[in-house]
Formats: structure tokens, C-alpha cells, sequence
């Protein structure tokens, strides 16, 4: 039986990036190559300071590299302008962060709209698909919490909501589970791996968190600026500590 | 965004009601001592705008409307010469003693008018008829001569005597006029009767005042007369003018009024610019998040302008506003002085808008700086 033909969400070839540290420049990315397919949950795996988070902003345009190639949706973003690139984003990516970073003053049901608000969806219409979100993750009786009435697992809820609302191919995730106890970040995972994964969507998940890489399809490790491996079977994966 | 932009602002309580307490409490100040200092400076007018002339004849070295040099009688006859002069009166204005009944004094602003046709007359009567002056011993008394005899346990009203310079004065009319800038009630007579109660001196002319024919202008008619040697011809809008700056030139009373409103303008800037940039600051990590999910430059600083500008419109409201209300309260009184012409508010609005830009500017630049991959360190 012939597998279905993998579909290329997001490649990045040969990324090189570095920083200014006083006179001399530190790399964060020394040739960094990664391919991720649509339908997957690719997780970025690697001891702190291996370039995990640096990989995760060049793919998703926050961050600009010096060298290489990045395609997202066959996008090349590097020749892209910085406000084509925001656009793009605002339309295409939907963001977990590791600290969630809900606006304090605005309601779960509010936080969760405004990716909508920001593709140009008006407030009422954007808080009515955002209470929907809300309501398939679980948490549609907080939709008028604001974020320090919630828990930590509920915050993150929301901040899935807010990355699923405007229904975007590519989904970035930031140490999703890094401010969670280790039950609600299970928890956290299974929700998004139901909610999150579809055949035309695309979820990068950076952890260095060992007890999640089991919600993986694939796996790659990083070491030292570079994916070190891709492994497609993530119960063989075993990390060297 | 606009909206989640104000509801971030205004769910912030803590430093919202800051922020709008610090630009109320700024235009409050401003607009309240900038009141009255304008208010002020109306009274050193009020002789001006209460006698209401065209054109002011007084001595060549007169520099502003309440400093009287006395000129001789036959400088009336002189104005009446000139080209284009309609008519001409004499005036007289001078600082007397009146003496109540009860034995105690009082200084009082003893204003002349021209007997044949009372030029000059106090506009709003309160009581008695102002024809009636032409009476023996008749003088009309301001509102607040009335209410300063008042608190000396005399109540004022028709038929009353008191003296002025050992000569008696009978009041056949109360008036209401502006208040004059020392605060001395106005005593209302003829001219002649009013060099009766003044001292006997050489020269008691204190002023000419004249109109001018139609087609001539105030300005003009002011031109011809200061060609007479010895002689200043000031229409009544220069003269109100130059007293005002007389004021400011030749007294403390602007640095004092001055040094008030700059203070509202540090303290304001001071603290909207520095909660405003607190309120930006802490709110970068979510500011650094839309920017990641998309939101563009233009779309954060809108957000930004229209928070401070929010603050600054509400705080500004709020402060024009008890200004106002001090106003009320205190025009009842006529003291201290209020006048809040639309340049006050118009200026105390610059400043706000300033400050707001401030603000804005400080966030923004903070704003702009930001990295959207902040979120992800």
C-alpha cells in the first residue's frame, strides 16, 4: 500500500542567524534545515540555547536571517517586505506563547478575538466565532473571565482559542506547556492536538519538556545552531541528556 | 483595535484614574489662573470699558488709562477744533475720601461726567435714574459701594448721605459697573459738581473724551487730536490695550500667574508623561504580541495616540470644567477676578495636546523599537 504523498507546509534550508554581542557576533543558527509537512505536529526539540526559539521566529517572520532559505506555504520569506511578511502572519500563523501573553484588561472571549479584529472581522461578529472557540475548547462559561480569574491550564485554553480563531495553516507554539503543572500541560497537549491538527494545518510545537513528545508525529532535535535529526517515530525518540 | 485599545486604557483603572486626575488637575490650574489673571487685567480696564468712549484725551506722558495727569480746562476747547471731531466732554476721575455716617472713611473712585449730557454714564441702573444726577448733591453709587458701606453696618440705598471732602453727598442712584482694579467703590456725579468735591488744584481735567463725525474712525480721530502739542489721543480699544500691557510690562502680576501655569504644565507633563509611559511599558509584552500576530505599526501607534489622546481629551474636559464651575461660584462674588475668553481654554488644549504628543511619543518610540520575537525570549 502506497502512502499518501507528504505535502511541505514550511522549509528552511540552510538558516544561518546571528546576534551582536559586544564586538564580536554569536550564532544562533549555524545552517539550520528543516522541512514541516501540512497535518503534523512537528516538535522542536533541544537543550536550552540550541536555537529552538530562533528557528521558531525566523519561520514565523518576527525575526529576519542572515543566510538560507525559508518557504512558508510556498511563500519565500525572505523576499518579502516587512509589512507583506505582517500581513501574512496576521492571515496565516496563529501563535501560542509560553507565557500565554493574554491582555490582562481584556475578557477570555475578548483576548480570543483579536487575531479576528486584526484581519478586519468587526468586534461583535469577531467575539461571537471567538465565544465558539471558547465553547470547543471547554471554556465557554469564562468567555467574560479576565485572564487573572483563570487558571494557568484555562489561560492557555484561551491562548489556543486566540490561535485557532482565524483558522490559520500554521500554527507556532512557544514552550506551550513550560508554565503549566504537569497534568494540565498533558491536558493542554491533548487539547491541541485534537483542536489544532487538520490536513491543512501545519503545528510547530519548540519544548525541551520530555513528558510531551509523545503528541508528536515527528520529531526534530537540535544541538548547537543545527537540526541534528528528524525522527518520524517519536516513542523511539530518546534524548541524550 | 481602536476598541480594545480604550478598553485597555480605560479597565487600567489605577492608572487611568491617574493619568486623567494628573491633565485634570493640570487644565484646572491652568485654566483657573490663567482666568484670573485675565480677569485681572479686565479690571485695570474697567474705567475704560465703563465709560465706553471712542477716543481718550489725556496728557502727552499718560501711559496707560489709570494714571491721570491732570491738564488744564481749555484742552476740552482745543479737541473740539480738530477736523472730524463730532463732539468732545470733559472727565473727571480722581481718589477721594467719603466719610459715612458713623464717622469712618472709605476711598472711593469719584468719576465726573460731562453735566449737559452725561457722557460716560454707568450702563445698567439698579436703581434711581442716572438724569437725576443734575440734582443738588446728587451722586449714584456702584454695587460696590454698596456692599462695602454694607460691611461698614450702612446700608446704602436712595436718599442716603454721606460726605465726600466735608461736602455732602446725597445718593440718587445705584449701578452696577465693572469693578475697577484697586477695588474702590465708583462715586458717579457731574463734572462740575465733581470739582467741588475734589481738592482745589490748578489743573482738575482728567480726561477728554471725544467721538468722532461719521466717516471718520476712532483711530483716525485719535491720530488728529495727538497732533496737539502737549496732547494724547488714544481710541478705546488701544487704550484698553495699553493698559493691560502697562500691567504686564510694569508689574510681578504675569511672572506670578506665570510661574502657576508652568507649574501645571511640569506637573502635568510630569506625571500623564510619566504613567503614560508606565502604562505603555507595562503593557509591551502585549503590545510585542499583536505585533507577532500581526497587528502593524501604524495599527499599534493609532492604539497609543488614541489612548493618550483619550486621557488627555477626558482629563482636559474635566479640568476646563471645575475652571468653569470656579468661575460660577466666584463671578456671584465678582471676587477674585474671572474672565475665561475662549484663548484660555484654546491655550490650556495646546498644552494638553502637547503633553499628550509627549506621552505619546515617549511609548511610542518604545513601541516602535519593539521586536515582535520579544514574545518568544
Amino acid at each position: 500500500m502506497n502512502e499518501a504523498p507528504h505535502r511541505t507546509a514550511v522549509r528552511v534550508e540552510n538558516v544561518v542567524k546571528s546576534f551582536a554581542a559586544g564586538d564580536s557576533r554569536t550564532f544562533a543558527l549555524k545552517g539550520a534545515t528543516l522541512e514541516a509537512r501540512f497535518g503534523e505536529l512537528l516538535m522542536i526539540v533541544g537543550p536550552s540555547g540550541c536555537g529552538k526559539t530562533t528557528l521558531l521566529s525566523i519561520i514565523c517572520g518576527t525575526l529576519n536571517c542572515d543566510e538560507g532559505a525559508v518557504t512558508v506555504f510556498d511563500h519565500d520569506l525572505r523576499a518579502m517586505k516587512d509589512g507583506a511578511i505582517t500581513r501574512f502572519r496576521c492571515k496565516n500563523i496563529g501563535f501560542i506563547f509560553q507565557q500565554f501573553n493574554l491582555i490582562p484588561t481584556l475578557t477570555a472571549v475578548e483576548n480570543a478575538s483579536v487575531p479576528l479584529v486584526l484581519n478586519g472581522i468587526r468586534g461583535p461578529e469577531a467575539e461571537r466565532r471567538a465565544g465558539e472557540i471558547l465553547a470547543e475548547v471547554g471554556i465557554g462559561e469564562k468567555r467574560e473571565s479576565y485572564p487573572n480569574q483563570l487558571s494557568g491550564g484555562q489561560q492557555q485554553r484561551v491562548a489556543i482559542s486566540r490561535a485557532l480563531v482565524h483558522e490559520p495553516r500554521l500554527i507556532i507554539c512557544d514552550e506551550p506547556t513550560a508554565s503549566l503543572d504537569a497534568a494540565t500541560g498533558q491536558k493542554t497537549m491533548e487539547l491541541l492536538k485534537s483542536s489544532a491538527l487538520h490536513p491543512d494545518r501545519c503545528v510547530i510545537v519548540v519544548s525541551h519538556d520530555n513528558r510531551i513528545y509523545h503528541f508528536a508525529d515527528r520529531i526534530a532535535e537540535m544541538e548547537d545552531g543545527r537540526v541534528t535529526g528528524v525522527f518520524d517515530d517519536p516513542k523511539k525518540y530518546h534524548p541524550v541528556l | 483595535m481602536l476598541t480594545i485599545a480604550l478598553k485597555m486604557l480605560f479597565r487600567d483603572r489605577a492608572k487611568y484614574a491617574m493619568l486623567v486626575c494628573g491633565l485634570a488637575f493640570c487644565s484646572l490650574l491652568m485654566c483657573q489662573q490663567s482666568s484670573v489673571f485675565c480677569g485681572l487685567m479686565m479690571w485695570t480696564t474697567a474705567t475704560v470699558r465703563n465709560i465706553g468712549a471712542p477716543v481718550w484725551v489725556v496728557d502727552a506722558k499718560v501711559e496707560q488709562a489709570n494714571e491721570v495727569i491732570p491738564m488744564r480746562q481749555i484742552e476740552v476747547e482745543r479737541v473740539r477744533s480738530v477736523d472730524g471731531v463730532a463732539w468732545a466732554v470733559p472727565l473727571y476721575i480722581g481718589i477721594e475720601q467719603a466719610r459715612l455716617s458713623d464717622g469712618s472713611f472709605q476711598n472711593v473712585q469719584l468719576t465726573g461726567l460731562d453735566t449737559g449730557t452725561l457722557t460716560g454714564r454707568p450702563m445698567e441702573m439698579t436703581a434711581g435714574r442716572i438724569e437725576d444726577l443734575r440734582l443738588p448733591n446728587a451722586v449714584v453709587v456702584d454695587q460696590v459701594a454698596v456692599e462695602k458701606f454694607r460691611r461698614k453696618g450702612i446700608a446704602i440705598q436712595l436718599g442716603t448721605s454721606f460726605e465726600i471732602n466735608d461736602k455732602e453727598a446725597r445718593v440718587v442712584g445705584i449701578c452696577h459697573v465693572s469693578r475697577s482694579f484697586l477695588g474702590q467703590p465708583y462715586i458717579y456725579t457731574t463734572y462740575d459738581r465733581a470739582l467741588e468735591y475734589a481738592k482745589p488744584s490748578r489743573k482738575q481735567l482728567s480726561y477728554v473724551l471725544a467721538g468722532p463725525l461719521p466717516g471718520v474712525s476712532d483711530a483716525e480721530l485719535a491720530a488728529r487730536i495727538g497732533r496737539l502739542p502737549g496732547l494724547r489721543a488714544i481710541a478705546k480699544d488701544d487704550l484698553f490695550w495699553l493698559t493691560v500691557w502697562w500691567y504686564i510690562k510694569n508689574t510681578g502680576i504675569p511672572i506670578s500667574f506665570g510661574t502657576v501655569v508652568l507649574l501645571g504644565i511640569i506637573v502635568g507633563i510630569a506625571i500623564a508623561g510619566q504613567t503614560f509611559y508606565l502604562f505603555v511599558h507595562d503593557n509591551l509584552r502585549y503590545l510585542a504580541a499583536l505585533k507577532a500576530m500581526g497587528a502593524r505599526m501604524p495599527t499599534l501607534a493609532t492604539m497609543v495616540l488614541l489612548q493618550a489622546f483619550s486621557v488627555g481629551f477626558i482629563g482636559y474636559g474635566i479640568g476646563v470644567g471645575l475652571a468653569a464651575w470656579f468661575g460660577n461660584v466666584v463671578l456671584a462674588k465678582e471676587q477674585p477676578p474671572f474672565f475665561m475668553p475662549w484663548q484660555v481654554p484654546a491655550f490650556v488644549a495646546a498644552v494638553i495636546i502637547f503633553i499628550c504628543s509627549f506621552s505619546s511619543l515617549i511609548g511610542l518610540a518604545k513601541v516602535a523599537r519593539l521586536e515582535p520575537a520579544v514574545v518568544f525570549r
